[in-house]
């Protein structure tokens, strides 16, 4: 790999504080914080800003915690606030369904992106097939690709084309991916891909966010996320104010107002924001092991009821190749733990 | 022992394990046929080396012998549609392993004998099979406010028809921890796992009673209890602890939440053992087969035995 990015376009940049974050929030976002984001990142001019629960529309709920405020008022709320900007929401087939996605399209998204396991994109067609006869811009997510290799992921992105994607995702899920990996995926994807655009989605477990979004640009990613300072899952997302000012020394800016992002950043998401995301003990424990990085909070807390480290829960669960959405299997692997523990005493 | 001549209508997966549950342990049915519409279909040959009757007309073979007063029908959900109404016309008895739906939901171990007198019952969905008991078992002594179920399956087991209807899935088993399992909200989630080698089915199922005051050591009881009750017909069928109490926020403030980690393996008849999704199908409409095959021979519903 060299990162040359000479040949690489602004990327379209898609804005995912108000979803991913939706993990880092505990899916507590109120409707002011929620206008208050939106106007930011419309005026600083990202292509489009993600609103819904963060496991995607209908993630409400005892696995992944309930939302605060119901997430269509909350799609309701952007779409009321912004200009330019684009309404996107997630939905995970096996999660939410085509009423949820009626009822987002309803509450005004005009994109969505429809995520499954990077093994599994033929459970989304019926959700394809319902967001283009809807008119949406559509966009398919393969979570944790770092468990397949690039060939394997460039199938099932032909399977997401041929149900109607426009652009299809290279998600790094677990922030387990290096710049290489990063860049061999999306290269395999823009070699088969006839019209659909390709994107990288990085997570910051092992503090690659950033480089491995620039590996993406150069093997010829055409979308990247980012979300205010980082915010989001594990250790969080590419910070998209740093986004914004990395792509501007390069000469790739597409249109960000960087000190627009850099005072929001500080001074609208700071006193938003419950922690800040960075690799810490655990986080790195996810990236190192290849395990989905909402599973950081779930863990951090069943560990301290059960008594178990959260480190070594996060372990286990990458030995058992858990994949996104498995929360449930946190308690389960932290019960199982603290009874080997009690029999070797 | 008198016997019902019963009928498999559907060549897969499910229709080829179904047929090997009811060789092992027919009860009251005697297995007529095997029907497909694939005459090279694998399961027909199976059928065949094992000496059952086959047939590739699918319904009109059924729909031509009389003798046969029960059918399983483990074919998909359209075509369900379509034999739901000419085995009513026709007077059989229809026991549905599609999500079509158009009989009232059965639960061997909550309302199995409730729909004796329908000529079609429907078996929800696998996950439905797995997790409405354990629900049911809390609800009946600490009423429920808010069921939710997470079915994580191997990728393996999960079939084009799953695939193509995973809304489906979520849909109805929702609506059956509701109407059968008794809560007053629903939710289900689904989830496919690739790992290898592939993983046995687990389930964790989740539950707000709708009372505070709720006595924790009768919930762990009924739940234990129907947990025996599934194992006579699911061997593979555990908990993997007591149920465990978890304090988390919900829209309805903190509440004490029940937890149920279940697995379910299956019993290797046919299909391999980590599917226990298609498992408890199989062995869930035996059951209900053999409750239609006593009925049918005379038996009242509460002299019943399964």
């Amino acid at each position: 790999m060299t990162v040359d990015l000479s040949g690489a376009r602004p990327p379209v940049l898609v804005d995912t504080t108000l979803r991913d974050g939706s993990h880092a929030h505990q899916h507590q976002y109120t409707v002011e914080e929620v206008r208050t984001v939106a106007e930011l990142l419309d005026q600083a001019g990202v292509y489009a800003i993600e609103v819904s629960h963060g496991d995607g529309l209908g993630g409400s709920s005892l696995q992944y915690g309930f939302s605060r405020t119901d997430e269509m008022e909350l799609i309701r709320t952007v779409r009321e606030t912004v200009r330019r900007a684009r309404v996107a929401a997630l939905l995970l087939p096996g999660i939410g369904t085509r009423k949820e996605l009626k009822e987002a399209v309803e509450a005004g998204i005009q994109i969505v992106r429809i995520a499954t396991q990077c093994t599994e994109a033929d459970i989304s067609e019926q959700h394809f097939t319902m967001a283009k006869e809807m008119g949406l811009e559509v966009v398919g997510f393969l979570m944790m690709s770092h468990m397949r290799s690039p060939d394997f992921l460039a199938e099932q992105a032909l399977l997401m084309e041929s149900y109607g994607a426009d652009v299809v995702y290279i998600v790094d899920s677990a922030g387990a991916m290096l710049p290489q990996d990063a860049y061999d995926r999306v290269k395999a994807l823009k070699a088969v891909l006839k019209q659909a655009k390709v994107g990288f989605h990085a997570h910051n477990n092992l503090g690659l966010a950033i480089g491995n979004t620039l590996a993406a640009l150069a093997a010829g990613a055409d979308w990247i996320d980012g979300a205010l300072r980082g915010y989001g899952a594990g250790a969080g997302n590419a910070p998209t104010e740093l986004l914004a000012a990395v792509l501007d020394k390069i000469g790739l800016n597409p249109g960000l107002d960087l000190f627009k992002l850099l005072d929001g950043a500080k001074y609208v998401m700071g006193p938003i924001l419950h922690f800040q995301p960075y690799p810490d003990r655990d986080s790195i424990a996810i990236g190192y092991a290849g395990v989905y990085s909402t599973f950081l909070l779930h863990a951090k807390r069943i560990g301290k009821e059960v008594g178990v480290d959260p480190l070594e829960i996060l372990l286990e669960l990458g030995r058992r190749q858990a994949v996104a959405g498995q929360e449930d299997w946190i308690l389960r692997v932290a019960l199982e733990l603290k009874q080997s523990k009690a029999q070797a005493l | 022992m008198e016997k019902v001549k019963v009928a498999i209508l559907g060549s897969g997966n499910i229709g080829t394990d179904l047929m090997y549950k009811l060789l092992k342990d027919p009860g009251h049915m005697e297995l007529a046929a095997l029907v497909g519409i694939d005459p090279n279909s694998e399961g027909l040959a199976r059928a065949r080396s094992l000496g059952v009757e086959v047939s590739y007309e699918g319904i009109a073979y059924i729909l031509a012998r009389p003798e046969i007063r029960i059918v399983f029908d483990a074919t998909s959900a359209k075509a369900h549609v379509r034999h739901a109404k000419l085995l009513r016309d026709a007077g059989r008895i229809a026991i549905d392993l599609t999500p079509a739906a158009r009989g009232p939901y059965v639960v061997p171990p909550v309302n199995l004998k409730a729909h004796l007198d329908k000529d079609n019952v429907n078996l929800i969905t696998c996950g439905g099979q797995a997790t409405i008991p354990l629900v049911y078992a809390v609800h009946r002594v600490a009423p429920v406010l808010y069921a939710e179920m997470v079915s994580t399956v191997a990728s393996r087991s999960a079939g084009p028809g799953t695939r193509q209807n995973i809304d489906e899935f979520t849909f109805t088993t929702a609506r059956g921890l509701e109407a059968i399992g008794g809560a007053k909200r629903g939710k289900a989630i689904i989830i496919l796992n690739p790992a290898e080698p592939p993983i046995v089915m687990t389930n964790t199922v989740r539950v707000i009673p709708e009372d505070e005051d709720f006595d924790l050591e009768a919930v762990v009881h009924s739940v234990r209890s129907m947990e025996a009750e599934v194992q006579a017909y699911v061997p593979g069928y555990r908990l993997k602890s007591d149920p465990v109490l978890e304090r988390l926020p919900t829209p309805w403030g903190e509440r004490s939440v029940v937890s149920m980690l279940l697995e379910v393996e299956g019993a290797g008849d046919f299909l391999p053992k980590y599917a226990g999704n298609l498992d408890i199908m199989t062995a869930s409409a035996r059951r209900v087969g053999e409750a239609f095959a006593q009925h049918l021979l005379g038996k009242g519903q509460n002299e019943v035995v399964v």
